[in-house]
């Protein structure tokens, strides 16, 4: 279950890896004004994500699994092939860019002309999926890609792979502890692949046994919150262990939405619609505690959203 | 008749299907008829006050209906209308 030797470090040398040596080390940002009116004792704090290279979270798990398939010499020859929303992909093609791995990537029709846009920019190719068969059907589509050229494509698969969690367990997890000196209670974060719950808090766990672990989650099937998943009608990731988390948090996309213009107005925070419904949940276990320091992830930016109608308050 | 395509999310609440038959002159008249056959689907498509979710998104040949005429855009007899989901996950 837990890093073997071969990954026990991420970092490589700006020498050698070019802008893949930026990964991590963000800063981690008190909510000073949503937090006002809970008791004294009780801090909440978010990570700042879109600070890594590649703008979002998802540069910790593609660099460490891209690291891992160059090591095993799983790319020689071929192209790094997987299936995004969007995030995952722009954080491939930014670190294939720089140590030359070509990148094929499947991802539904509708993901926004931001994304489309920056992974062509990128160079990597794409493959449209059918917008109503959603992430699943970019899933399925390369699975089939990779069967059906096994020379051509190294399918790296986000949802199986442990160097996808274990990037959090070597990062993640170890700056969280050290950037609250150890005083973190609660520790809450939204489920895509579930790779930031998973490996974050296996290491938080293993290092402070009362801290509680909380999942984020859609609360239907039929959601705003890019990058979330609402697990009881998804395809389940092979990483995530339901019984892991200590309880799920259900975040309704409207307060998500509301959440991400009071973090821009109020904390001068400008992040995407997943961080908003971090936000909410976080606010939500604070306001049930008399003392304690809960602490949360930030997956991306606000500038990856630009184009959606949520900005507006009636939106 | 027009056609209304789900996206796989809301199938579980349209007895697993994929493709809908509705009866309808709009967009608005097509939903109605959606959740009059499948009452399950209501809540994740309407909220409180009866709106279609703002996050819900409905295309006719490809355009999103809110760059129409919304849900008053009209429809021909063989229109065929997709509800797209978000993007999850990864
Ligand atoms: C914006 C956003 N939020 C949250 C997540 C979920 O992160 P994880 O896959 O680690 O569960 C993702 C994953 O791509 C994402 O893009």
């Amino acid at each position: 279950m837990h890093p073997t030797p071969s990954t026990l470090t991420m970092q490589a040398p700006a020498r050698e890896v070019g802008i893949a040596a930026t990964v991590g080390r963000t800063p981690l940002i008190p909510l000073r004004h949503l937090a006002r009116d809970l008791p004294p004792g009780v801090e909440v704090w978010a990570k700042a994500e879109w600070f890594n290279p590649s703008g979002s979270v998802k540069a910790r798990p593609a660099w460490n699994i891209l690291r891992t398939a160059l090591a095993a010499g799983r790319l020689r020859g071929k192209r790094l092939l997987d299936a995004t929303s969007g995030n995952m992909g722009i954080a491939y093609a930014t670190f294939g860019a720089a140590l030359g791995v070509p990148v094929t990537l499947t991802l539904p029709a509708n993901a926004s002309p931001e994304r489309l846009a920056m992974l062509r920019a990128l160079g990597a190719e794409l493959i449209l999926t059918d917008p109503l068969e959603g992430t699943d059907g970019a899933i399925e589509e390369a699975r089939r890609l990779a069967e059906a050229h096994p020379d051509r494509y190294c399918y790296v698969d986000q949802y199986n792979n442990p160097a996808n969690w274990q990037a959090h367990y070597l990062t993640t997890g170890p700056e969280i502890l050290q950037q609250t000196e150890g005083r973190i209670t609660r520790f809450v974060a939204g489920v895509g692949t579930s790779g930031t719950l998973m490996g974050t808090g296996r290491y938080l766990r293993e290092h402070l046994p009362d801290v509680v672990i909380l999942a984020v989650q859609p609360d239907g099937p039929m959601h705003g919150l890019e990058g979330l998943k609402h697990m009881p009608t998804a395809l389940r990731p092979g990483i995530y262990d339901p019984t892991f988390p200590d309880g799920v948090i259900e975040v309704p996309t409207q307060a998500a939405y509301a959440m991400v213009r009071r973090l821009a107005r109020e904390e001068g925070l400008f992040v995407g619609p997943s961080s908003g419904a971090a936000a909410w949940a976080a606010l939500q276990v604070a306001s049930q505690l008399r003392e304690g320091v809960v602490v949360t992830i930030f997956p991306d930016g606000g500038d990856r959203y630009l184009s959606a109608p949520f900005w507006e308050e009636d939106a | 008749m027009p056609t209304l395509l789900l996206p796989m999310p809301l199938r579980p609440y349209a007895d697993n299907q994929r493709a809908v038959q509705v009866k309808g002159r709009t967009v608005r008249e097509a939903l109605q008829d959606l959740v009059d056959q499948y009452p399950r689907l209501k809540p994740h498509l309407f909220n409180g006050e009866g709106r279609l979710q703002p996050y819900i998104h409905v295309f006719l040949n490809g355009e999103d209906v809110r760059s129409l005429q919304g849900v008053d855009t009209p429809l021909e007899e063989n229109a065929e209308l997709r509800i797209l989901p978000s993007i999850a996950g990864g």
